[in-house]
Parts: structure tokens; sequence; C-alpha cells
């Protein structure tokens, strides 16, 4: 078995292998791998004996199940309407320049993935995003740009 | 009419050291469940997750179904833009929503609870597995047969809808389900499941704790007691108030508004606009407008057709598809005012999409579609100018 | 239990229904027609495209009369000004997600969703074309089921029919919001997942969104060729369904009609692969036969039993994927089409002296699944493709409006001859249970020179529409040559439908069943449900195909395989014996093992 079947192994040996176990299970493989790979998703389909299309259905359902490969670190910027109003666009700009990437693209070292998201629940202190599952609320760019110089000198 | 002053109340977020919350179990356990029930009917305390159906009914509902297995859940989706009060209550007092769901589980026969947590709270779930742990570790000190667990979404809004989250649960996609049945018949694993809101399980902790004719006391004949409120927008004090139902919004205004405010959003991104000129005649609870507790204020510098066009983005992200009404119908009503925006149809198009969302409203399958027309028809009824140039 | 009675009105007209009924169907009873678009008789309810909304006094919503059961006192209208304008919304949002280019769809004319808006005459659309917003992907990757999401309607007809009636789940609702949409694991073409190419979501399509990968043009032009010797086969089912398409109602026998029109439209000969179904019992019985003697005598373990049918492509396919520990229980004989094919081009050509190379074989078949067996690179034992073009019935049926036939005007004609005598043993080939039957009619006889013991040979317990089947017959009175077989309990199981048979595919995996012989068939009810037979289906519909397949097997002269003339002739003239050499080399075939994911 691949690593990644194993893993899977494991978290079907943890959540059981019934259909209730499929959003834990494709959740453990999200934290540890950041999207579903091919295999990963087969994977699940196998322990759980349902065909591989229905894994894809559910998983591409949820926007956090992403299905197409993901950086390092993934980050979210609020873009719902308090955070509209509190400058989210200046928020991702600095983003895009300092990862020079786009909304939607993963960095070259792969270290990062910059999206956007709906309301996360912090309108009374936006814009806000999410590195992974830590939020940072109240942004400035300079603040944003210091907590990705943080996260890439940690994944150094 | 019954109208009192804005007035803050602090039960939520209060600890009471003589009555903390395994205290208030453990009194409560002594009632039988009918007189429990009976408590919550009397106290008049309704769903803080929205739709504003009385807790004590619910309750009442399951506990007559006959079934061997039957589930508490929590609702802890949160997902109405604006709104994010169940967070801090899932920060600050999350004893009290275990506490209310263990007095479920006693009055309805449940042996197994679940807590249904957003993933963009995916922060709080260390924590609160730690105090769940604690918690369950109370219970079974007390021989009590109940557990609760953690159950994390992972990005959908719909999934909010009671039965868009047992279908995630399930390990589905969350496509709400037909209705009749309803959870209370068959909910989670098509069982009697009584699912509430977070601060509405924390409501009936603390009626538990101080007596249904205290809570009464609160609110307005029709909207009894307290709720949370998520302040934001264009406001000087941003933030998560608890305030006595039944509210005139003009008292909200004077009190949280920038002295500029030109509209409120009451209820998130599916509630209804309110321009200033109705500020004065407009109540906040169930006899006026309700709300989940968000309350979004806009001034004069922000334009009400971006509001309108964040909304209806998101609704059209956000529907989970599967019915005609919602899926398309969102699309051609976001289309439909960029078409009138640069005057591709003209500005008579909206009363169309009016109409259409009126069809929404009564032939989409769940809440999320239905609601699309709260913020349209207010939105485009109150500034037609702003969305038509 | 007995069920209580519910009072209701529906518009003003009392009526009490059974409790549980839904609104759609006790409207139906007072012949109150609403229409609908996501349900469908053979499916679980899903209450999603919302078209058919009602009112329900007192109610702050419209309810979807298929999803609503009724309740007492419950007042409902189905025509009133609010139920019509959000019924003409609702019509008009499908049509403005959907890409209504009717005049050059295959479906035009079989469209659901074009009738409903024919029926409300929506001159006056209102609402921005979505279309051109959306991905467009026409997938043609299958030789059998093409895919047009543009024309997708997403009722999730298609998405229920391959889990709940197939047990496949080849597709799925992926993504939601404005980007929901029906696709297949990872979007990978249909060619590469799982799909068994039954074609019973395209059964259940309304509208063009998934049809048949249709050859009319090549078979046309096959037959405008001078150089070409065109030559038909007809299979079972299609005799009993075809008419539905031209106008008859379901149910009714056309076989004599459809010969005489495929004659008019120009094919050299018109055969029967009724022929080849004959044939097949011939070789089939024989395997199962020698399977027996081998275990049962020989006790050779390589062996396998129960040994399972093999006609139906789209339950090997099925096989080939989900269960390849049991491909050697498969019989290897081909499917009568394949036989037919391969027959044809070598046997046929030669007796009326044509190159086979000239020779092109053309299916009519019930069946999307046989578009792509003919493909198998394993088919083509003649040295040539063995059958060039299959098409649906539906097919056959637009090939014939398009010659200008009328065809309930036509004289009855007869089969051509050789490869067109069949018997009745073979026209049940296309109902669930048909094969089986067949097979113990003859393999009864081989064994004991006696006729089956049941009443005017018609084993009743094989016939029928429950999904699986089981029947026994003790073997009374077997010839020496087979004495190890007296008294013998046979221990048969019929299944239709591929969740069906995984049920009892299931059952042998867990060594728990004791068969000797099992038929399946991949579609509900057999090939008179195939995934090529005319739309709308349903199980009444499917009920009276079969009762016609019945009725003309009693019609028949001749109702046993082995006493089919034609096929006591090739024995004699160029196979040799049953399961012999030549049929090892034109009429078996081997199975694959493909990816489960
Ligand atoms: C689209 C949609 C989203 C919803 N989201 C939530 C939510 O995040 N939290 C919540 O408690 N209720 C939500 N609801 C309401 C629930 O369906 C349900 O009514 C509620 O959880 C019942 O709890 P209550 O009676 O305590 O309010 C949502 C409803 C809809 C239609
Ligand atoms: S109203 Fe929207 S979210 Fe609700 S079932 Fe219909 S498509 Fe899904
Ligand atoms: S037929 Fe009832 S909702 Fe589609």
């Amino acid at each position: 078995m691949t690593n990644t079947e194993n893993f899977v192994h494991e978290l079907a040996e943890k959540h059981g292998r019934t259909r209730n176990a499929l959003m834990p299970i494709l959740q453990g493989v999200v934290a540890r791998e950041k999207y579903l790979s091919e295999e990963a998703m087969i994977a699940v389909a196998r322990e759980l004996d349902i065909s591989a299309a229905d894994v894809y259905g559910t998983a591409t359902f949820y926007t956090f199940l992403d299905t197409v490969p993901r950086g390092r670190n993934v980050v979210r910027v609020c873009k719902t309407i308090s955070c509209h109003m509190h400058n989210k666009d200046e928020i991702i700009r600095a983003l895009e320049e300092q990862l020079k990437c786009k909304v939607g693209e993963t960095t070259s070292d792969k270290k990062f993935t910059l999206l956007t998201a709906n309301c996360l629940g912090w309108c009374h202190k936006g814009p806000v995003m999410l590195v992974n599952d830590d939020v940072y609320p109240e942004l400035t760019p300079q603040k944003a740009i210091e907590i990705i110089q943080e996260y890439n000198r940690k994944s150094n | 009419m019954e109208q009192k002053q804005l007035k803050r109340v602090d039960l939520i977020f209060e600890w009471d050291e003589k009555n903390t919350p395994i205290q208030v179990l453990d009194k409560t356990l002594q009632k039988t469940p009918d007189a429990i029930i009976l408590e919550m009917i009397d106290s008049g305390l309704k769903g803080r997750g929205g739709a504003g159906f009385p807790t004590g009914l619910k309750w009442k509902f399951t506990r007559n179904e006959d079934s061997e297995v039957k589930y508490v859940i929590c609702n802890a989706d949160e997902g109405e833009p604006g709104t994010f009060k169940d967070r801090e209550i899932l920060d600050r007092v999350p004893e009290k929503i275990f506490t209310g769901m263990a007095i479920c589980a006693y009055v309805i026969g449940a042996k197994e609870g679940y807590i249904y947590l957003r993933a963009e709270y995916n922060f709080l779930l260390k924590s609160l597995q730690q105090k769940l742990d604690k918690f369950n570790q109370q219970l079974k000190e007390r021989q009590i047969d109940f557990s609760i667990y953690l159950r994390s979404g992972s990005g959908a809004y719909v999934c909010g809808e009671e039965s868009a989250l047992f279908e995630s649960m399930e390990g589905k996609r969350g496509e709400p389900r037909n209705k009749p049945p309803y959870p209370t018949v068959a909910g989670y694993n098509s069982k009697p499941t009584v699912i509430n809101n977070v601060e509405t399980l924390v409501y009936t902790c603390e009626i538990c704790r101080m007596g249904a004719e205290k809570f009464k006391a609160l609110g307005t004949s029709d909207s009894r007691g307290s709720k949370v409120f998520s302040v934001s927008g264009d406001t000087t004090k941003p933030g998560i108030y608890e305030l006595e139902l039944g509210m005139p919004l003009k008292d909200f205004i004077d009190e949280f508004g920038d002295d500029d405010a030109k509209a409120v959003q009451v209820g998130g991104a599916s509630g209804h606009c309110v321009p200033r000129k109705k500020f004065n005649d407009t109540i906040i609870g169930f006899e006026g407008i309700p709300t989940g507790g968000s309350m979004m204020i806009f001034n004069s510098s922000r334009s009400m057709y971006n509001v309108l066009h964040d909304y209806l983005e998101f609704f059209t992200e956000e529907s989970c598809g599967q019915c005609t009404p919602c899926r398309v119908g969102c699309q051609q009503l976001l289309k439909g005012i960029e078409a009138v925006k640069k005057g591709e149809r003209p500005p008579t198009y909206l009363e169309d999409l009016k109409k259409l969302t009126l069809t929404m409203k009564i032939a989409a399958k769940c809440g999320l579609g239905q609601s699309v027309a709260n913020p349209f028809i207010s939105i485009v009824d109150n500034f037609k100018e702003e969305i038509i140039y | 239990m007995s069920k209580y009675m519910v009072n209701l009105k529906i518009n003003n007209i009392p009526i009490a229904v059974e409790e549980g009924t839904t609104i759609l169907d006790a409207a139906k009873r007072l012949n109150f027609h609403i229409p609908t678009l996501c349900n469908h008789p053979d499916l679980s309810v899903a209450g999603n495209c919302r078209v058919c909304v009602v009112e329900v006094k007192g109610a702050r919503l419209l309810a979807a009369s298929c999803a609503t059961p009724v309740s007492e006192g419950m007042e409902v209208f189905t025509n009133s000004e609010k139920v019509r304008i959000a019924r003409k919304h609702v019509v008009e949002l499908l049509l403005s997600e959907h890409n209504a280019d009717c005049t050059k769809c295959f479906k035009n004319g079989h469209c659901e969703l074009q009738e409903l808006a024919s029926e409300y005459r929506y001159g006056d659309h209102i609402f921005i074309d979505l279309v051109p917003f959306k991905h467009k992907y026409l997938d043609i990757s299958s030789p059998s089921i093409t895919k047009d999401t543009s024309k997708c309607i997403r009722c999730q007809r298609c998405v229920r029919t391959c889990a709940e009636l197939q047990a496949v789940s080849a597709l799925a609702v992926v993504h939601k919001g404005n980007h929901q949409t029906i696709s297949t694991f990872m979007d990978k073409p249909m060619n590469d997942v799982v799909c068994t190419n039954c074609g019973q979501c395209i059964n259940r399509c309304p509208t063009g969104a998934l049809y048949e990968r249709n050859y009319i043009e090549d078979v046309w032009n096959a037959i405008y060729n001078p150089n070409k010797f065109v030559v038909v086969q007809t299979a079972p089912a299609t005799r009993v369904a075809v008419g539905e398409d031209l106008g008859l109602e379901p149910g009714h026998r056309v076989t004599g009609k459809m010969v005489a029109a495929l004659k008019k439209m120009g094919f050299n000969k018109v055969l029967d692969t009724d022929f080849t179904a004959d044939l097949t019992i011939m070789e089939e019985g024989t395997e199962l036969l020698t399977r027996l003697k081998k275990a049962l005598v020989d006790k050779d373990e390589t062996v396998k039993l129960p040994m399972m049918t093999s006609c139906s492509p789209g339950w090997i396919k099925f096989q080939e994927h989900m269960f390849p520990d049991l491909l050697p229980n498969l019989s290897t004989c081909k499917s009568p089409q394949q036989m037919f094919g391969s027959l044809a081009k070598t046997y046929y050509a030669d007796k009326i002296n044509i190159k086979a190379e000239n020779m092109i074989v053309v299916s009519i078949m019930p069946c999307t699944a046989k578009k792509f067996e003919c493909n198998r690179p394993e088919m083509r034992d003649s040295g040539f493709k063995d059958v060039d073009y299959v098409l649906t019935t539906r097919e056959l049926a637009m090939m014939i409006k398009q010659a200008g036939i009328e065809f309930d005007k036509l004289e009855d004609q007869h089969y051509d001859s050789i490869l067109g005598e069949s018997t009745g043993a073979a026209v049940i080939f296309g109902a669930t249970g048909g094969v089986m039957e067949a097979a113990l009619r003859t393999a009864y006889e081989i064994v004991t020179g006696k006729e089956v013991p049941f009443a005017n040979l018609e084993i009743k317990p094989v016939r029928g529409m429950d999904g699986v089947k089981e029947a026994s017959i003790k073997i009374k009175g077997a010839k020496p040559e087979w004495s190890f077989l007296e008294g013998v309990e046979m221990n048969v199981a019929v299944a239709h439908g591929l969740t069906n048979a995984k049920i009892l595919m299931e059952a042998v995996e867990s060594g728990k069943t004791n068969y000797h012989f099992i038929e399946i068939m991949g579609c509900p009810g057999g090939c008179i449900g195939g995934g090529g037979q005319p739309i709308p289906t349903s199980p009444e519909i499917r009920r009276k195909r079969a009762e016609a397949i019945y009725e003309e097997d009693a019609g028949m002269p001749i109702r046993k395989s082995h006493e089919n003339p034609e096929v006591v002739e090739v024995y004699k003239d160029y196979l040799g014996h049953p399961c012999g050499h030549q049929s090892h080399e034109l009429l078996h075939t081997h199975y694959v093992e493909r990816k489960r994911y």
C-alpha cells in the first residue's frame, strides 16, 4: 500500500466504514494532504465500499474539501459583505503581490494557496483570513504580509 | 404597543458560581421530562437559529415519538453572513450548551448528542473537545447514559439547514430533504431528532437555572427573553451584545449607528433590509422583523447595489443547487441586476425579478431559496435608484 | 397491516386515498394531470425540479406534489394562479439554463422539457440565457452513451438510476450552487469510468443530456453503398417494443411489420438474432452440462459453478469491474448478437457467396451496451469486425420514419433464410428469466429425453418481475450418459437489473448458495427494459412488453431451441457439435478484469 492508502486505511479503522464516516475520513485526508488526490478518493471509496464518483460528488459539495492540489498552507480571505466593506480587496492585493500568485492559485514553491471564502464569522473584526485552521482578524495589508512571512519561515 | 427601551441583558455569558451548568443539570434532572417541557413551553422560548420554532414544542414532539434511538444535535454551523455570536458562545461558555443538550436528551430519551461545528471554526475544536471530554466524564460519573460528540462541517452554508446538516453527517452532499417528515420524526439517521441552535440550547440551560418566570419577564409577549446580537458594518461599536427582544430599531441605531446610518440589514444575507425612514416603526422580534442575530449597518457612503450584489453572489455559490427555483433563480437575479446596471435590461426588469423571488419564496425546496426574496425585495424597493444607476 | 384512508379535496373534488399516497398520485386518480420532471416511477422521490408544485390551502409554501403525502382535510389546488405563475417561472428557469437547440437535438420530439415548454407556450421568455456562461462538455468518448451537459436540467434521474437500479454509481451530482452538475469520478470521460453502458440513464433522461451514440447515418451509407452487402439482425425484445416509437401502445407485437420495414429500407437480408439465441442455448446448455460433469464426476476444481449467463454485455462489463473473481463462472458463450456476427461473416457469407469483407452486419438491439460489445477487440473472430453497427430500437424507429414508411399499414413479412428461423425459446430471451427457461427446456430434454415437467413448457417460477427469482428442478429418468445427474436437484436463480445482480453475486461470494446456473440480465425486466428501448419506461410498460414476449412464444410452432431446423443444419454443415472446436473458434470468448474505481 502507498502512504496515502495506508493513511486512509488508518482513518477508516478509526472512524469506521459506514457512510457516516465519510466526512471525518475526507477531513482527515485534507488535514494531512491539503487536498483529495485521485488516489486518496479511490482509497476512500474502496475502504467504504462506495463508488468513487460518490466520493467525488460528496467532496466537491464542500468548499474545504479540495479536489485539486493545494499548497502546504491554505490562505482563505473572507470576501463577504462586512469584510468587503472593510477593504478585503486591499488585503487580497497585498497577498497576491507578496505570494506572487492570484486568488485560486498556488505559489510555485507549493507553500501557499490563496483563496477567498464566504463569511468566516468575524464580521465585527474584518477583514479576516484563515491560514489553515487559524484565524487572523482585524487585518491590515501590512499585518497580512507579516503573517504570511511568519508561515513562510515556519515551513522552511 | 408593548415597547421597551434597549436593555442590555447578561444571561448567556454570565457565570453563576453558585449555579454552574453541571449543577443546573443535577437540579433539572430531579424534575420529570414533562415538567421540563411545560417549563420550556411556558417560557415562550423560540429557536434562535432563524426559524423561531417554539423549543418546548419541538422537544415535546420528539419525546412523543416512539423510537429506541433518538438524537440531540446542536447546530453550530453558523454561516449566515453577519452572524458570529455562536462562535463566541462556543468559545466562552460551551458548558452551557452541553448542559442544554443533556437536559434535552433526558427529556426526549436520547443517548447520543452531536455538535456540528462549521469548518471555519476548526480553531475551536481542540478546546471544545477538552471541555467536552470533561463534561462527558461528569455525565458518566452521574451514570447518565448520554454522550456528546463533535462533528465538523467542511464549508457549506446550506448545511446549517437542519435536514442538509443530517445529510452531511450521514456522509452525503448537504442537500436539504423534502418535508415532511420533519426532524422530530425522522432526522439524523432517519431517527427522531431535536436540532437546536447553539444559543437556543444555552437559553434552555438558563431557563432551567432561573425559571421560566424570570425569562418570560424579558422581551415582549411575542418575543420572550433576550437574544445575542452580532453587530457589524458601519458601527461605532462592532461586537456581540445580549439585548432584550422586541426593541425598536431606532433605539438600536441610536446606540450602535455612526449617525449616518441609511439602512440596517436585519438577519443577515437572508434577512430584511430596513431603510432609515422605517427605523422608527420597526420592531426587532418575532412580531416585527426576526433575526438570527445579525445586525449589519450601512451608512450613506455604501452602495446598496454592491450590498445586494454581494448577497446574491453568496446565494448563487452557496445554494446546494438541487432545486430549480433556487439554483437558477439566484443566477438570474445576480445576472439580472448586473444587466440592469449596465443598461442591458430596462429598469422595469427589476419588477420581473421581484416576481421571480416571490416564486422562489414559495416554490424553493428549503429556507435558503425561500428567503432570497427578503433581501432582494427590501433592497430593490427601498434603494431602486442605487440599483439602477 | 391495513392502511388508513385519508380524506382530502383536490380542486374542490373530495377523494379518499390510502395514507402515504402523494398528492400527485391522488390527483392522478381524479384525472388531474400535474406535470413532473424529476419524478420517475422506477426511482426514489427527489422533489427537486419543482414543476409539480401545487397550492395547499392555508400553507405558506407550495407543495411539491410528488414528494408530499396527503393529509386529512387537505385542500389542494393544482392550477391556481400562484401555481401557474410558479410553474411558469420554474420551466422558464430551466429553459434559461438549457441549451435549447431543439431542432438539432437527437431528442427532438422526445424531450419532456420541450413538451412542457410547448404545453405552456412560453413565448415571452424574459430571463437571461445562462448557457454561454456555463462550462460546456459534450462527451462522445463512449461507443454507447453520449453525454451533453448543456442539455442537463439536473433532475438527477440518471444519478438515481445508476445508483438505485444498477448499483454502479458511475454518475454523481458534483459541485454545488451555480457550478452544480452531473458528472463522473474526477469528471473523466464516460468511457474511462465504471459505466456498464447499460443505458438505463438514457431511458430516464427527460432531455437530450444523455442519449445513445447513434450510427444512423453510417447504416444508411452502408445501405446506399452498392459494393456492400448489408445484413441486419433483430434482437428478441425489439419486436415487442419498436411499435411504441411508431404510434402504437406498449405490448404490441410487430415482428412481421418490423421485418417488412427493414426490407423496404433496403437491407439485403433481414435475419434474426433469435436464430443465434437458439444456438446460444445449444452451446450454453452443453457448456453447463459439461461443467456439471467435470465438477461432479471428475471433481475438477478448476471448473466453476454456478455457471452464469453471458448474453447481456452490460452485465458482463459490470462483472468485469465489480466481481472479477467470479469471471470464471461466466459462460464463455458470446452473446447471440456476436454469435450472429461471427457466423454471418464466415458460414453464411460462404453459403450465399459473398466476400466477408464486403458484408456489413447491422444489429437492431434493445440495448446500448451492445454498441460497446461489438467494438470489443475479442469480437473479431471472423477475421473482421463481426458486427459493424448496432442500432437501438429507437434508432430503428427513427430510420423507419426517415424512410417514409407507414409502419402500421405494412403487411407482415418473414425473415429471410438461413439465419432467420427461430423458436419460442429464443424469443423469450427478451424477458428476464427467458434464457433460463429456454436453457432448461433444452438441457432437461438432452439429459432425460423428456420435456421439462412444466405445463405447456412454461417454467413460471423464473417468469415475472421479482428482482431475484429461484427455482429447482429434480432430474428424473436421466439417460445413461447423464446418469450422474439422476435425482439431482438443479438449483437455478435469475436476476435482472444490476442492483439485483449485485445482491445475488454477494450471496454467491458468501458461499452460502448452492446454485448450478444463474441467469442475469443487466436491465430491469431484462432486454424488454433495455437501455435502447423506446422511452418512456415504467414497471407497467415493461410488464406489457413481457406479456407480448410470452404471447409470441406461445404462438410459435417450435418452442425448443434444439428443434430449430436451421440450428440442426448449422451443426451438421459447419460447426460439428456444440462446444466443439469450430464453436470455440467462433462462438466463445473470454473476459478481462477492469478497474473497480
Ligand atoms: C440556509 C439555512 C441555513 C441555516 N443555518 C443555520 C445555522 O447556521 N445555525 C442554526 O442554528 N440554524 C440554521 N438554520 C436554521 C435551521 O434549519 C434550524 O431551523 C435551526 O437549527 C433550529 O434550531 P432552533 O429551533 O434552535 O432555532 C438555517 C436554515 C437555513 C434554511
Ligand atoms: S432552496 Fe436552494 S439550498 Fe434549498 S434545496 Fe433548493 S437549491 Fe438547495
Ligand atoms: S416532479 Fe415533483 S419536484 Fe420534480
